[in-house]
């Protein structure tokens, strides 16, 4: 219950920070041995700065990928950096950018709270590390992150 | 290929033909729909493949209903469950119709896509979801049947893939008809579906 609690406190509420404001941070919860998944957020840098890399202890792996289509087909990689020009939101949401968790060391249950920390390289190289805790939303999550709709005469 | 399919690609073809000058003659045209209408595919026409509970399972167990396939794996992040996403806001759409509705993912990494995984990631979208595997050389003869494309990329001492998005849906007797794209959204494939399914009145 206080972790529910922390959660929902935390998914309201943005980090302001001196450099780059996080808001509406969540990972995806997963099934038991599902090893990946992944973290989105909104990024709003107040200098150009770029997000270099990503660490987590819930992970042996964490980069910072990005998703593509091409035609039909889908491709993530991880991207060296992401450009965070100032003032603009960056979104890492499905469909483009995410935290990539892989090899997870355990199971990531709804309502779970992963914390994760973002590098932040400002233009002058200087580095900065802003330390998260995502709460996990659901498996079947849409792309704006709200709760799939309640689903009647099912299950 | 042998003459007997020949023989019956050719009369598929003729019979197409005649309804089309038929269709036209009339001033009509048959259902159309949001998706890539594909009826009379080459290909796909059906599957032998495992479900989480070690049975076969072939086009044939879903007959009545459609059935909508998608080719995945668990350890994505995004696409997938978006597919999922939309598969189960669909049969919610439906609604009464939903039962007449069959969805399947078919596991493009059944390395790491065990039963039990596919088992409780699908249950997550929707209870009735079917996740569906087979040995690694079958999965690449099948989505090569499916025009699936897949590839293993490695990425941090791991793996992740690349693959095709586009999911397939039969109507209840069995015939591959319409090729979704990922980005149609759930209305539109909820139309489709009513489309489909009116032409096979539930008994
Ligand atoms: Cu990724």
């Amino acid at each position: 219950m206080k972790k529910l609690v922390l959660a929902a406190i935390l998914a309201m509420s943005a980090v302001a920070h001196a450099q780059v404001e996080v808001s509406d941070v969540w990972v995806r919860a997963t099934v038991p041995q599902q090893r990946a998944t992944g973290v989105f957020m909104n990024l709003t840098a107040k200098q150009d700065a770029r997000l270099v890399a990503a660490e987590s202890p819930a992970a042996d792996v964490v980069e910072v990928h990005e998703m593509k289509m091409e035609g039909e087909v889908m491709k993530m990689r991880a991207i060296d950096a992401l450009p965070l020009p100032a003032g603009q939101a960056v979104a890492l949401k499905p469909g483009g950018y995410h935290v990539m968790l892989i090899d997870l060391k355990a199971q990531v249950k709804e309502g779970d709270v992963v914390p994760v920390t973002l590098v932040i390289e400002n233009a002058a190289g200087q580095q900065e590390r802003i330390e998260l805790q995502a709460p996990a939303r659901p498996l079947a999550t849409p792309a704006g992150g709200g709760a799939m709709q309640h689903r009647h005469g099912q299950r | 290929m042998p003459a007997s399919s020949t023989f019956s690609a050719l009369l598929r073809g003729l019979v197409a033909a005649l309804g089309a000058i038929l269709l036209a003659a009339c001033g009509q045209q048959g259902p159309s729909f949001n998706a890539t209408d594909i009826t009379g595919a080459r290909f796909g026409s059906d599957f032998s493949l495992t479900d989480p509970d070690g049975r076969t399972r072939t086009l044939a167990d879903f007959r009545g209903k459609a059935v909508m396939v998608f080719f995945g794996f668990t350890q994505c992040p995004d696409i997938c469950p978006s597919a999922l996403i939309r598969a189960a806001e669909v049969r919610q759409m439906l609604g009464a119709d939903g039962e007449r509705l069959q969805v399947i993912f078919v596991s493009v990494d059944p390395e790491r896509d065990t039963p039990e995984v596919l088992r409780e990631y699908t249950a997550a979208f929707g209870a009735d979801f079917l996740g569906l595997y087979t040995d690694v050389e079958e999965t690449r003869r099948v989505a090569d049947e499916f025009r699936i494309f897949y590839r293993k990329v490695p990425t941090g001492g791991s793996y992740t893939m690349d693959h095709t998005a586009t999911s397939y849906v039969y109507d209840p007797a069995g015939k591959l008809r319409l090729a979704v794209g990922y980005q149609q959204d759930a209305a539109s494939v909820a139309a489709d579906l009513k489309t489909l399914l009116q032409s096979f009145p539930a008994h």
